[in-house]
């Protein structure tokens, strides 16, 4: 375990140290970064310009959802795409055989290859919206939701880098698809609304096939101080047993991997 | 004359094959064009206790449809071939070619739109479905669509194009479009339709060439103008083309001065 944090230590120094060498790069993409999460609040604004309450929602409560979003987003396009994206690549041009023969675990490997810093700006962005919102929404949230909205934050993660994982799993498989990525990526978008937004089949579908509710909506109503313990704890399992499949299936695929210059 | 002529059905057929050899992860760049669908989504709940400012649930979907319908028929991508070919120095090859390289990479990506067409029918048929009540009954806004469709395609393949040639003197075009994208996204009416806009943000989104890349065709299917205006508008979307045509043609002339190929 300690020999697992040290190769991820070392791995996350080495990608930052990569990026900081191109500065210019890092104030444009830091700048666009900012842009985006502007676009991003617009329509939010304009919607609650006409109504007061949507889907049992208010400004600031939606706020804080986007919040998590934004943060989530930077998390997902700023670590987990870039490194993935590479075994994709690796995997193309049958340079994964280099990794797989190193003496440390593989999956850890390729989790935290490359590494976009300037993506810190979310999370900026991220404390400047959740401030803004509990300012409107007029008193500061209570410890006890602060850290129960951190677990839920950590489940968030772990469920995002599995959905990842499994979608890098499938490359294997089918190695015409490497933008599947890109799709998830595009599909993540939904999360920016809260569950309760979707009716029906799709509530069903972002609930439980593809959690996308676990990833900002129960954050959100753990700071908001509104989730039940109940949800909570199913959440919580719910996240292991994701994490576990998509270790097993990840693992199962790096078997039946047949490098493509052999 | 007479040999592009000749020559530009070739590059199309060519452009076509190679679409549809890379039929997967084609077909896979076009499921991951959802955002109007996101944005329905807020807009039908927030409509759930009446409309708003004059979109039924009904109308939201008939207007993001129609937007998703557009987006999928004008897509164009050559700014990050542009940008690519440039830093790896293969447009020195281009250049060899005896055809200008933008009408190379305006067949590619006109040659593509067959195979938007499968993954547009289903939207179609979903349009048609579930708000064709909210649709055009004007024979006359439907024969404009056409040209109005040719020339959203022409201005956001123009705009890539210039922001493309920008490549030849800044390593970070690339970034340019995607700030350039973001503005778009909110002027054109993609994420929200400009009559539900502050009536300041509206105006500016107006004039602005935004607009007729994406709201312009939309407005024609839902029927909102009267054939006088939207002949109008139709002959401003135009100007604009010929406004950003006459600005690639410079950009690349000048751009192509300073370009030393690299690895060349």
């Amino acid at each position: 375990m300690m020999r697992a944090l040290r190769v991820v230590r070392a791995q996350l120094r080495a990608s930052v140290a990569v990026a900081l060498q191109y500065r210019f790069e890092f104030a444009v993409e830091g700048a666009l970064a900012l842009l985006w999460m502007g676009v991003t609040l617009v329509p939010l604004v304009v919607v609650f310009g006409t109504r007061d309450s949507v889907a049992g929602w208010t400004f600031p409560e939606m706020l804080v959802v986007l919040g998590w979003f934004v943060a989530l987003k930077g998390v997902l396009e700023g670590t987990l795409s870039p490194s993935l994206m590479q075994v994709v690549e690796h995997v193309r041009k049958g340079t994964l055989d280099f990794v797989l023969l190193k003496p440390a675990d593989a999956q850890l490997l390729v989790s935290f290859s490359k590494i976009e810093p300037w993506r810190v700006t979310d999370f900026a962005g991220a404390a400047v919206i959740f401030a803004f919102a509990f300012q409107r929404i007029g008193h500061a949230p209570a410890l006890m939701h602060v850290l129960l909205a951190a677990v839920m934050l950590c489940a968030a993660v772990m469920v995002l880098y599995s959905i990842a994982i499994l979608v890098v799993a499938i490359a294997f498989i089918a190695v015409r698809v490497d933008n599947l990525l890109y799709l998830f990526q595009s599909v993540f978008d939904v999360a920016r609304w809260p569950s309760t937004v979707f009716r029906g089949t799709l509530a069903v579908v972002f609930t439980f096939v593809l959690p996308l509710a676990l990833m900002t909506t129960y954050p959100a109503l753990a700071l908001l101080g509104k989730l039940t313990p109940q949800t909570a704890v199913g959440a919580l399992v719910g996240t292991l047993l994701f994490a576990g499949v998509a270790r097993a299936i990840w693992i199962s695929s790096i078997r039946r991997y047949t490098s493509a210059s052999s | 004359m007479t040999r592009l002529l000749r020559l530009y059905p070739q590059l199309l057929r060519t452009g076509f094959a190679e679409a549809v050899a890379y039929r997967a992860e084609f077909l896979i760049w076009m499921f991951s064009t959802n955002m109007p669908l996101v944005m329905l989504a807020i807009w039908a709940a927030a409509a759930r206790s009446g409309p708003v400012g004059g979109y039924s649930q009904e109308g939201f979907a008939a207007y993001y449809l129609a937007a998703l319908l557009v987006r999928l028929m004008t897509g164009a991508w050559v700014v990050w071939e542009m940008t690519m070919e440039i830093r790896q120095g293969t447009l020195a090859l281009r250049l060899l070619r005896p055809i200008h390289p933008l009408l190379q990479w305006s067949a590619d990506n006109l040659a593509a739109i067959p195979m938007r067409g499968v993954v547009a029918i289903p939207v179609v048929a979903i349009l048609l479905y579930v708000a064709r009540g909210q649709l055009s009954h004007d024979w006359f806004s439907w024969a404009l669509l056409c040209p109005a469709l040719l020339g959203a395609w022409l201005l956001y393949f123009l705009v890539q194009a210039i922001i493309g040639t920008l490549a030849l003197r800044f390593e970070s075009a690339a970034s340019l479009f995607d700030a350039w994208l973001g503005f778009s996204n909110i002027l054109s009416g993609y994420l929200i339709p400009l009559d539900l806009f502050p009536r300041a943000v509206r105006e500016l989104a107006l004039v602005l060439p935004f607009r007729f890349q994406l709201s312009f065709p939309v407005e024609l299917m839902l029927g909102r103008w009267s054939r006088a205006e939207a002949l109008e508008l139709l002959a401003a979307q135009w100007a604009y083309v010929a406004l950003f045509l006459v600005s690639t043609r410079v950009a690349w002339r000048s751009g192509l001065r300073h370009y030393a190929a690299y690895g060349g």
